[in-house]
């Protein structure tokens, strides 16, 4: 399925380039950061789940041996309520501020309130032990539903909610309401000969990345701050903690060191702004980390959320209206996704009715961070099964009905915007086609499901610089933060422009000071955005670099060409000089050549994806294994396939882990009872068969070569694929995530 | 602040001499006294398996063995792994299978995968995946890593 015939770079498999470093123990993470004089600090967090402040005395912890500063908001330059632009969307300033280091309340066990720096861990870990917080605890809200109930407790006793443009006049737990609404779904359910509504509901689940948040900060005596990180985005650390700190961005640098995975949970500020007061505080650097109780109680999770789901459809398939309701847990602070969610529900399908609510409610855990496709997997864990079981009832197969209404060209999103060329249709195709769906499934117990997702993928900002070496290689300066092998494939889109080898290529990822603006590595943008810019920087080179053949030929430039690693004259002169061989003579035409391409492209193309899903119910223990797993993307077009394939295992295998097991556990008092690896259970290797990524490529119309974004499409459809799988096992319906066993066997009637 | 005690180990075939307090683990010491930060913390507490290093020929997470007990013993790291020239065929296979993606648990899936095939150099991809259970990776669904592990025995 994949093609090559136009490239050379494109589309080839070549060993990435910080490989080597990251085989052998040498790649620095932000943990690893080491310089001399360290100190080390601690984060003093909250107990309770929802509590006053009422005070803080922090003197027994900073009379203790080795305690060199202690900071709490108090140190914060006062917050004000008000909003900011960060780049990834509004931000309320107090919100980000409170989240960091909390001033008057605590919303969430695990919330931080003070820190401390000293001369060892240990020691700052010890110093926590004897900070003295007077608490007034209140009752905690945990559920969505409870939260949104008139008479539930208040997070915020000023946050009031929006509703399309209008504010409430008594405060709530729901920060807002909007709506999108296509067509007349009242009549279109009124000419639809099967209806089908099911509530769902999801749990708290967590980005789970291996490395644990960090942050070394160090402020120079000229007011320079300089701060090492894990982050999916330097600048917007620089943003984030500028706003923060009420500080210049001229005076910030953030160098990213490589990053331990992110998933969306490395975006948001937590330990970096507290690094940087602590490093103010005590005139010395300071390294803070996060250990994992912390990442698991601190960090953002992704939503738990209840969703309504209600679809109409013909006799023939068609679908002719949907409706859905989506109520999700924003977390301490609103900023839910369910804007996203509500803008994918029902985006692979043409539905000519449709009527979607969303709502972002505060409740008392931490505020939510993105998470791959943030929003759209609990969305489509609705739509998909509710879809399911329309195609059940009618007795047409679960993929044709997906063909009879899938979204093409043209067709319009319920939230607006018009589809460019999309390949949903192309994914389903080529998963009937799979033989995996053309296999056998009929053993008592085993069941086949299959679901599709939609994620819409995002541009943005990003800036390249190359610079030529005289030996006919470049390096290539980048700001996005490199997660899953982006070095080599924003490389070769480079190598692909200048006709030279991936490995001519020596791309470096810098801090702020080193390179243009560039824009988080989230929303499925690297590939895409920067490999856009790098795609630019690299034309800026052939471009100089044809003006110096013209130069060196005394011809005019339009007379020189560039194909295939070869400039030439044409009309006249018969010139020949290769890339390299013109490198090595930049001295006598002018200099060294630097290009640089700077993007903000609006045409990222959506991407789609349809798993196929066989899994095994053990009857007695409610357990569930997956047999077999076929996951097809539209790639738009692959750069390096071995990590798209990559992208589409790991989307698949976390969408597993939150569909089977993963959830944050809560008691009454609002403590996450399984905040370790052992206890939040996610997918080892021996919990999976392979998974057999299958890529679709129909050319974004957007990106020079076609690309799309990739990374987060993945984890939309598991959830709904193996609830669809598990009903054809054991004919049971599951609508509560994860479906774990004691779900499951309570579904079956057997607890 | 405990007194510091004083340890000698071999660690990647050299005789190494450190000072650790009796309360910090070997992936302390590694990390923060040998600067040899290869091995990483993902969870402190023998979950994850990031921290995989080999203990006298025994597969250990380095954050459930304290300092002072490594004396007089053997400690091989991701570190020892390759010759100065060459990388180690489970590195290179690791390359080649595109079998990391951010790369956080590399180090810690390597030592493991070769903890296995010292004693087993023919395992079924079962056995495979039985093994490296201790080993959390959250990128890439373990498809690509398996591979690289079966690959690496098969090139032996
Ligand atoms: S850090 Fe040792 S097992 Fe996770
Ligand atoms: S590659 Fe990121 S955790 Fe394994």
């Amino acid at each position: 399925m994949l093609e090559n015939k136009d490239y050379k770079v494109i589309g080839t498999r070549p060993i990435r380039h910080d490989g080597v470093d990251k085989v052998t123990g040498r790649a620095l993470y932000g943990a690893d950061f080491q310089m001399a004089g360290l100190l080390h600090g601690r984060v003093l967090r909250s107990p309770h789940a929802h509590a006053k402040i009422i005070s803080i005395d922090t003197s027994r912890a900073e009379a203790l041996p080795g305690v060199k500063g202690v900071v709490t908001a108090k140190d914060l330059p006062g917050a004000e309520d008000r909003i900011a632009d960060l780049g990834e969307g509004a931000v309320n300033l107090k919100h980000l501020c409170d989240n960091v280091l909390a001033s008057d309340k605590v919303l969430y066990k695990g919330h931080a309130i003070a820190a401390v720096a000293a001369t060892n861990p240990h020691i700052a870990e010890e110093a926590c032990t004897l900070i003295d917080v007077e608490y007034e605890v209140l009752p905690p809200v945990l559920e969505v539903r409870q939260a949104m109930e008139p008479d539930a407790p208040l997070l915020h006793e000023t946050l009031k909610t929006t509703s399309m443009g209008e504010t409430a006049d008594e405060p709530s737990n729901v920060a807002s309401h909007i709506q999108h609404k296509l067509g007349d779904p009242e009549k279109g359910f009124a000419e639809a000969d099967v209806i089908i509504e099911r509530e769902f509901v999801t749990g708290t689940v967590h980005q789970g990345y291996i490395e644990p948040h960090n942050a070394t900060a160090h402020y120079n005596q000229d007011g320079q701050l300089t701060i090492w990180c894990s982050t999916q985005g330097a600048f917007t650390v620089r943003e984030q903690v500028a706003e923060i700190l009420q500080y210049p961005i001229s005076k910030i640098k953030v160098v990213p060191m490589e990053i331990g995975g992110g998933f969306g949970g490395k975006i948001s500020v937590y330990i970096k702004p507290v690094a940087a007061l602590l490093a103010k505080k005590t005139g010395k650097p300071v390294k803070v980390l996060m250990n994992r109780a912390d990442v698991f109680e601190g960090t953002g999770p992704t939503p738990a959320s209840f969703i309504r789901v209600k679809m109409g459809a013909t006799k023939e398939g068609k679908i002719t209206a949907a409706q859905g309701y989506l109520a999700f847990e924003a977390g301490a602070y609103p900023g839910s996704p369910v804007g996203p969610g509500a803008m994918c529900i029902f985006a692979p399908y043409s539905i000519e009715n449709v009527i979607i609510d969303g709502y972002d409610v505060v409740v008392n855990k931490p505020k939510t961070a993105p998470y791959r496709a943030p929003g759209a997997p609990n969305a489509a864990f609705g739509s998909e099964t509710v879809l399911d079981e329309i195609a059940e009832k009618l007795g047409i197969d679960p993929l044709e009905i997906r063909l009879i209404n899938g979204a093409k060209e043209g067709d319009r999103r319920a939230d607006g915007p018009v589809h460019p060329r999309i390949g949903f249709i192309e994914t389903v195709e080529a998963a009937k086609a799979h033989p995996h769906y053309t296999a056998p499934n009929g053993k008592k117990h085993h069941g086949r499901g299959v679901a599709s997702g939609y994620w819409f993928n995002i541009g943005l900002e990003s800036s390249v610089t190359i610079n030529v070496n005289s030996d006919g290689t470049i390096n290539l300066i980048e700001g996005s933060t490199d997660i899953g092998g982006t070095r080599a494939s924003i490389a070769m889109q480079a190598a692909e422009v200048l006709g030279i080898p991936a490995e001519s290529v020596n791309p470096s990822v810098v801090d702020t000071n080193s390179v243009g603006y560039t824009a988080v590595t989230g929303g499925s943008r690297t590939t895409y955005a920067t490999g856009y810019a790098a795609y630019e920087a690299a034309q800026d080179v052939k471009r100089q670099m044809i003006a110096r053949a013209a130069k060196l030929w005394e011809v005019d430039e339009a007379n020189v060409q560039f194909a295939d690693g070869e400039f030439s004259s044409i009309n006249g002169k018969e010139e020949q000089i290769s890339f390299r061989d013109l490198c090595a003579r930049f001295g006598e035409t002018g200099g060294p050549v630097v290009g640089s391409g700077t993007v903000n492209p609006g045409g990222a193309g959506g991407a789609y994806a349809t798993h196929v899903v066989d899994v095994e119910v053990d009857e007695e223990t409610g357990k569930v294994d997956i047999l077999r797993y076929t996951a097809v993307q539209d790639a738009g077009k692959a750069i390096h396939p071995s990590y798209v394939e990559g992208q589409i295992q790991g989307g698949a295998v976390q969408g597993i882990g939150w569909a089977l097991n993963e959830e944050y556990i809560y008691n009454a008092e609002g403590e996450m009872t399984n905040a370790s690896f052992l206890d939040y259970r996610m997918p080892t290797c021996l919990d999976l068969p392979m998974i057999d990524a299958v890529i679709v490529e129909v050319p974004n119309p957007g990106h020079p070569y076609g690309v799309r974004g990739v990374g987060e499409v993945p984890i939309v459809p598991p959830m709904a694929a193996i609830a669809n799988a598990v009903y054809d096992a054991i004919g049971v319906r599951m609508t509560e995530l994860p479906m774990s066993p004691d779900r499951l066997l309570k579904a079956m009637g057997k607890i | 602040m405990a007194r510091r005690s004083h340890v000698q180990t071999t660690i990647n075939g050299e005789t190494v001499e450190f000072l650790c307090e009796p309360r910090q683990s070997l992936l302390e010491v590694l990390r923060d006294e040998l600067h040899l930060t290869g091995a990483k913390e993902g969870c402190n507490n023998g979950n994850c398996g990031a921290c995989s290093v080999i203990l006298d020929g025994r597969l250990v997470n380095s954050c459930l063995v304290l300092g002072v007990e490594t004396e007089g013993k053997s400690v091989e790291t991701i570190e020892g792994l390759a010759e100065p020239d060459k990388l180690h065929p489970i590195q290179d296979a690791f390359l080649e299978n595109a079998a990391l993606q951010c790369g956080i648990c590399t180090p810690g899936f390597i030592m493991s995968a070769k903890a296995l095939l010292d004693q087993n150099p023919n395992p079924t991809e079962h056995e495979v995946r039985y093994w490296l259970a201790g080993n959390l990776c959250r990128c890439t669904g373990y498809d690509k890593i398996v591979r690289a592990v079966l690959d690496a025995a098969a090139a032996k």
